[in-house]
């Protein structure tokens, strides 16, 4: 996939500390800041780049796309034109089948209801990206944080990972609906009912699924700490804070990059089941998990509502995959400049 | 590396016992109501009268109390009068469920053996089909095969298992009638033809279970791998003339296992645990199901022994990984 | 085997005759699915559908309704009445004839002890009996000899039939329960599992919460039944897998209560494997309309608990938003065969269910007129209406259930029309339908302007029913949030003709005053009734035999079934 300039890694002979080094060498020079190095490296990784493409273009029609199509995701026909408005197929049925039931003002169809099912699909995007991306990163920070502080500082070992063990046992549902319990009507009015919703929807999402991410770090770090050349940092003086931002966190980010990815398909999904427990968005708002879920039922004879939002769930997940890919070739400098 | 065990385990009973305090208090707290399932023709007042039957009226502490005295004395005691037929069990009081009336242990017993079954092969499938898949995916990156399987674990991973199990069931059971799309818990195996039944039986849900398992280890094989092929020490086996089969599957391999072993380490605990959903889809009732519909139903006892057995699991298989750590890389030092 | 063919050979012409010739367990196995699975098969210590139902296999009342709704005798000669003197004159004792000759499935008889028994069981103040009403207003049951029960009531009763009558209060067998009362009736586990019983099948295994495992009774009453010799019942997943392992997959044979859309159970019966089939009982789904203010500003002892709600205190209000309601479209969409409009709060049985009301067609502008007349205007221009500073914007919660979703974006979609500004709620069924007097979303605290959901009653009096939307039964923080005035309506006129309900026997009279007090309750605002629903159940083509019972378990007749060999 990715053309190879040098494709000889014994060219590189840098230590794993190379930002350490580079500001040395560099420290006399106008400093070319090590991001442009990154950048170009990513934007050189094929997957990286069509991963962005499709990221970028998913993002840019879920936010764009409400505003300027036709159709609204909640309106509901009344009266006679609910009979001819409801059950439309997409578009392309017409391709193989005889005589659908579609029309040009509603492309991808609607759902049992007479809801157009690509406004249905552009307006959950918005929520089930957002609560993707918002979900994960909480997830991936507290989790690299207490696998990081638990691997390296040895008195807090303990206590975080005993404190996971507890998070790991905690059975969920009970969790999330004490959580609602103590939780929804502070934050709805102090933030109003959708902000509240949200901060509420990305935080138990986030803080239900760190724990793995946490003990995979803090085992990578435990054996990290051991190497030859955290020894030599620790030589020479470095700082515990620098130790970590600068000589353990890069070493750990493979797994925090794949954490990360299935973070954000867990978290759509786990999105939609936060609904059924009588919270989260309204019922009549639609997200991609919610709109798989309720059209499993009909998943024989109306495919096409299965189809698009597990296709769009999967999309999203395979690009930040690939950018997460390309992101980590590009901050090893072993593989940089491959 | 023994003093730490030992040391480990000594401080795992506290843990425990708090742990299981938590977790009392958490059911507590959580709305929700055993008679919730009674239908709406019982009036009030009955259901409170069999709130009460079932010790409801009773403070929070003294059924706290209660249930740790059940579960840490009666449960032990009845367990070995089982195995040597005495009887210092009896009379007691065991742990019951609120829904059956009955002890708990009892249910959890029987439902054991098809999660076993159905969980327990779907994990190993997923081992043994994930780490040769990660391996490969790492040492010929961005090969065709690289792309393919990322591409198949990532769809495979998004696709929640309410769908993809419906999904199967539809293709499977309803267009070509190949296998039952309800699995028989009272199918006892006995020669081949009801062995293969049984196969027949688990095969869908192990294959849903076992791409979601897959999915998850090949990426951290595959990144783990990755980030170990590029080290100067596998330069220096190669330039030490070890074959290639050596380096890779010896040397980068026991480097990269200590994500893989965490990952491994925290699914055995799920094992035991079952899986909700896809024992949901296929009607398997093991012990995803027992705790859900405990869950729905407000069945506190139920609740609470099964989450505490859990755990006991999830903190032995972290401890069993820490141990591993230190097998894997003798650098790590526990004291 | 060979003999049956031979009759069946014989009896071709006659489709549904073989099952008189069948002899006992000749059929084989009769696989069962409920998608809630049984947990427990005595019916006193569970109020659950699903658990009686099952036990309905094995354990049996001593009368029972039918699929009409009527009463028949099950274990004793005939219904006693007044006309048959079965029914004292003053209506306070009951007395009932066991049919003689009657064993239990372990070969012992059944006598009249074991009624008396079954009385003291449930009775038991430390028992926490689930089917205690069926025995409300019981003085004391009497068993003058072997085969003759007397209940005495402690005032005039007129309606008997509650004691050992239906599904929910069948006859336990008094040896086996001996040691089970009140508070040791947990620790009989192998009782509870496997209780002995009249009816046509016994348990083998018992697998709670997943699988019961059933053999037909050798002491059955009638020696040619139950024609299946094995019964599979299977719990558990979802309604959706239900249906298709019966009428798509043709695994299952009979398929329990499949709250699907119709659309998607037209799609499982094109499979051709099996056959939908529907019954109607009491059961309405409804929104209730909150009379009470559930502002949440107001503090935990006055929200939900002060009246008057500043919106729904004008009866006109609950008019224009039931007008503006399109129930046939509703039944169309949610239920099908299973559904029919209704705008009655007792929809059945017939004699009950009053003809004054009518409410089949959506009527807009004759709901915007009303809204109007009531002083509601969209006086700022924001497109919702308001009177008095008073903004029309209400929350409208629910429990979760795909149906209920669909209902609520259609209504919401309604009253917007109107101008109505609607907030939605859904609520997982198990923290609505809990009474945790913790928990902020229960049914009955209801902090929500309406709420929909369903419910019904047992056997075909409706006066407990009725008495639902009294004064007293209003939830109330001093009452811990318990009681059935779920809507907190009530009305002196309400209350006066209701406690005529209660002394009047002639069921002319009976029919005329609950028909009154649903029209009173209805036309009062306190609800807007939308659907009469039905049971809909499904059974495979090759099952002869199944009559959908919704007044009693739906099983009630399981000895009767047979398989139509193809």
């Amino acid at each position: 996939m990715t053309d190879p300039h040098v494709q000889s890694p014994l060219v590189e002979e840098r230590a794993p500390d190379p930002q350490g080094v580079r500001e040395a060498e560099n420290a006399d020079q106008p400093p070319r800041s090590q991001w442009w190095d990154v950048w170009d490296q990513f934007k050189h990784h094929s997957g990286a780049f069509w991963g962005m493409v499709v990221f970028f273009t998913i993002i840019f029609l879920v936010v764009v796309g409400p505003l300027l199509y036709w159709n609204d995701a909640t309106f509901v026909p009344t009266g006679r034109a609910f009979l001819e408005l409801r059950d439309m197929r997409p578009i392309y049925t017409v391709l193989w089948e005889v005589e659908p039931k579609v029309s040009w003002a509603h492309p991808l169809g609607t759902d049992n209801l007479g809801r157009d099912t690509l406004a249905r699909l552009l307006s959950g995007g918005q929520v089930s990206i957002a609560v993707g991306l918002a979900a994960m990163v909480v997830s991936i920070v507290i989790g690299t944080l207490v696998g990081v502080l638990a691997g390296y500082i040895r008195w807090l070992d303990g206590p975080l990972m005993r404190l996971t063990d507890l998070f790991l046992a905690l059975p969920l549902l009970p969790l999330l609906l004490v959580a609602v319990l103590l939780f929804r009507d502070p934050l709805s009015s102090a933030l109003g009912p959708e902000g509240g919703t949200f901060i509420l929807i990305v935080t138990l999402v986030g803080i239900t699924s760190w724990m793995q991410t946490a003990r995979i770090v803090r085992g990578d770090v435990l054996a990290l700490k051991e190497r030859e050349f955290v020894l030599a940092a620790r030589s020479i003086g470095t700082s515990n804070t620098r130790m970590i931002t600068r000589h353990i966190l890069p070493n750990v980010l493979s797994p925090i990059m794949v954490s990360a990815t299935l973070g954000i398909a867990t978290a759509i999904i786990t999105e939609s089941a936060l609904s059924f427990l009588g919270f989260g968005f309204p019922p009549d708002f639609p997200t991609w998990g919610k709109l798989l879920f309720d059209s499993v039922d009909r998943m024989v004879q109306y495919p096409e509502r299965v189809i698009w939002p597990g296709l769009l769930i999967s999309l999203t997940v395979l690009s930040v995959n690939y950018i997460g890919d390309g992101l980590r070739d590009a901050l090893d400098p072993r593989i940089r400049g491959r | 590396m023994l003093q730490y065990t030992t040391r480990r385990l000594i401080l795992s009973v506290p843990t425990l016992l708090f742990i299981s305090l938590v977790i009392f208090l958490l059911l507590e707290l959580a709305p929700g109501d055993p008679m919730a399932q009674v239908p709406l023709t019982v009036p009030d007042e009955v259901k409170q009268r069999m709130r009460e039957a079932l010790g409801l009226g009773e403070p929070m502490p003294v059924r706290f109390g209660k249930w740790l005295w059940q579960f840490f004395v009666v449960e032990p005691l009845y367990l070995f009068d089982l195995t040597f037929g005495t009887s210092f069990a009896e009379g007691q009081q065991r742990v019951i469920s609120w829904q059956t009336r009955s002890p708990v242990m009892d249910i959890v017993a029987q439902r054991m053996p098809q999660t076993l079954w159905v969980v327990g092969t779907a994990y190993i499938v997923a081992i043994l089909i994930a780490l040769p898949i990660g391996i490969y995916s790492a040492y010929r990156q961005y090969s065709w095969f690289d792309q393919a399987g990322t591409f198949v674990t990532m769809v495979g991973f998004s696709v929640p298992p309410f769908f993809s199990g419906v999904l199967v069931i539809v293709i499977f059971s309803v267009q070509l009638g190949w296998f039952p799309s309800i699995y028989d818990t009272t199918h006892k195996v006995t020669d081949w033809e009801s062995f293969v039944v049984q196969l027949q039986q688990m095969i869908m849900p192990v294959m849903v279970l076992a791409l979601q398992i897959t999915s998850q280890l090949s990426r951290f094989m595959r990144a783990s791998m990755l980030d170990n092929l590029n080290q100067d020490y596998v330069r220096t086996a190669r330039a030490k003339g070890l074959g290639e089969k050596t380096v890779v599957l010896v040397h980068v391999l026991r480097n990269s296992m200590i994500p893989v072993v965490t990952v491994i380490a925290l699914g055995i605990p799920s094992i035991f645990g079952g899986a909700i959903i896809t024992e949901q889809v296929f009607k398997v009732n093991g012990i995803g199901q027992l705790l859900i519909t405990a869950i729905q139903a407000n069945d506190l006892p139920m609740v609470q022994t099964l989450t505490f057995v859990f755990a006991i699991l999830i903190v032995l298989f972290n401890l069993i990984a820490d141990i591993l750590y230190g097998i894997l890389d003798p650098r790590i030092r526990y004291d | 085997m060979k003999l049956k063919s031979a009759l069946l050979g014989a009896a071709t012409a006659v489709a549904f005759a073989p099952m008189a010739f069948a002899e006992r367990g000749s059929d084989g196995e009769v696989k069962i699915i409920y998608w809630q699975a049984p947990s427990i098969l005595n019916p006193y210590l569970s109020g659950g559908t699903k658990d009686i139902e099952s036990a309905s296999l094995v354990v049996e009342p001593l009368a029972r309704y039918d699929e009409t709704g009527t009463l028949v005798p099950w274990l004793v000669d005939s219904i006693p009445t007044v006309e048959n003197g079965g029914v004292s004159e003053d209506l306070t004792t009951i007395t009932w004839n066991i049919t003689p000759g009657l064993v239990w499935s372990d070969g012992t008889a059944f006598t009249s002890a074991d009624v008396l028994f079954t009385h003291e069981y449930c009775t038991h103040p430390e028992g926490g009996c689930a089917q205690l009403t069926k025995f409300e207003g019981v003085a004391s049951v009497e068993a003058p000899d072997d085969l003759t029960v007397v209940v005495t009531f402690e005032g005039p009763t007129p309606n008997p039939y509650g004691p050992f009558v239906g599904g929910e209060s069948p006859i336990l067998q008094a040896a086996q329960f001996a040691d089970c009362l009140g508070a040791r009736a947990p620790e009989c586990t192998d009782a509870n599992f496997n209780p002995i019983g009249t009816g046509p099948f016994t348990v083998t295994e018992f697998k709670p919460n997943d699988v019961i495992t059933m053999a037909a009774n050798d002491n059955y009453r009638d020696p040619a039944k139950p024609a299946f010799a094995t019964v599979t019942f299977k719990g558990g997943g979802d309604a959706t897998a239900a249906g298709r392992s019966v009428m798509e997959t043709g695994e299952f044979d009979y398929a329990w209560n499949l709250q699907l859309a119709p659309d998607v159970i037209a799609g499982m019966e094109a499979a051709g494997k099996g056959t939908p089939v529907a019954g109607f009982g009491p059961l309405v789904e409804r929104i209730m309309i909150n009379q009470t203010n559930p502002d949440p500003a107001l503090g935990p002892d006055e929200r939900a608990v002060v009246k008057p709600h500043p919106i729904f205190q004008d009866v006109r209000v609950v008019q224009a938003m039931s007008l503006a309601i399109d129930r046939p479209l509703l039944v169309e969409v949610g239920y099908g065969q299973a559904g029919r409009v209704t705008c009655n709060w007792v929809p059945a049985p017939a004699i009950y269910s009053s003809e004054a009301l009518s409410c089949d067609t959506q009527d807009m502008d004759a709901a915007k007129a009303l809204l109007a007349e009531a002083g509601w205007a969209d006086s700022d221009g924001d497109g919702v209406l308001d009177k008095d500073g008073v903004k029309f914007s209400i929350l409208y919660q629910t429990s979760t259930n795909a149906v209920r979703q669909d209902f609520q974006a259609l209504i919401k979609q309604w009253w917007e029309e109107l101008g109505i500004e609607v907030e939605l709620r859904n609520l997982d069924a198990s923290v609505f339908f809990g009474g945790d007097p913790g928990s902020p979303d229960t049914f009955q605290k209801f902090y929500a302007d309406v709420q929909m959901y369903a419910n019904t009653f047992n056997g075909t009096d409706p006066q407990a029913y009725l008495g639902n939307m009294l004064c007293s039964k209003i939830p109330s923080p001093a009452s811990q949030w318990q009681g059935e005035n779920i809507s907190r309506w009530c009305s002196d006129e309400y209350e006066v003709l209701y406690e005529e309900l209660t002394q009047t026997a002639d069921i002319n009279e009976r029919s005329r005053i609950a028909r009154e007090l649903n029209d009173m309750a209805v036309t009062g605002g306190a609800m807007i009734p939308l659907v009469h629903r039905g049971r809909i159940s499904a059974h495979a083509n090759s099952l002869g035999g199944v009559k959908l019972n919704v007044w009693d378990s739906e099983i009630w007749n399981a000895a009767d079934w047979f398989r139509i060999d193809e």
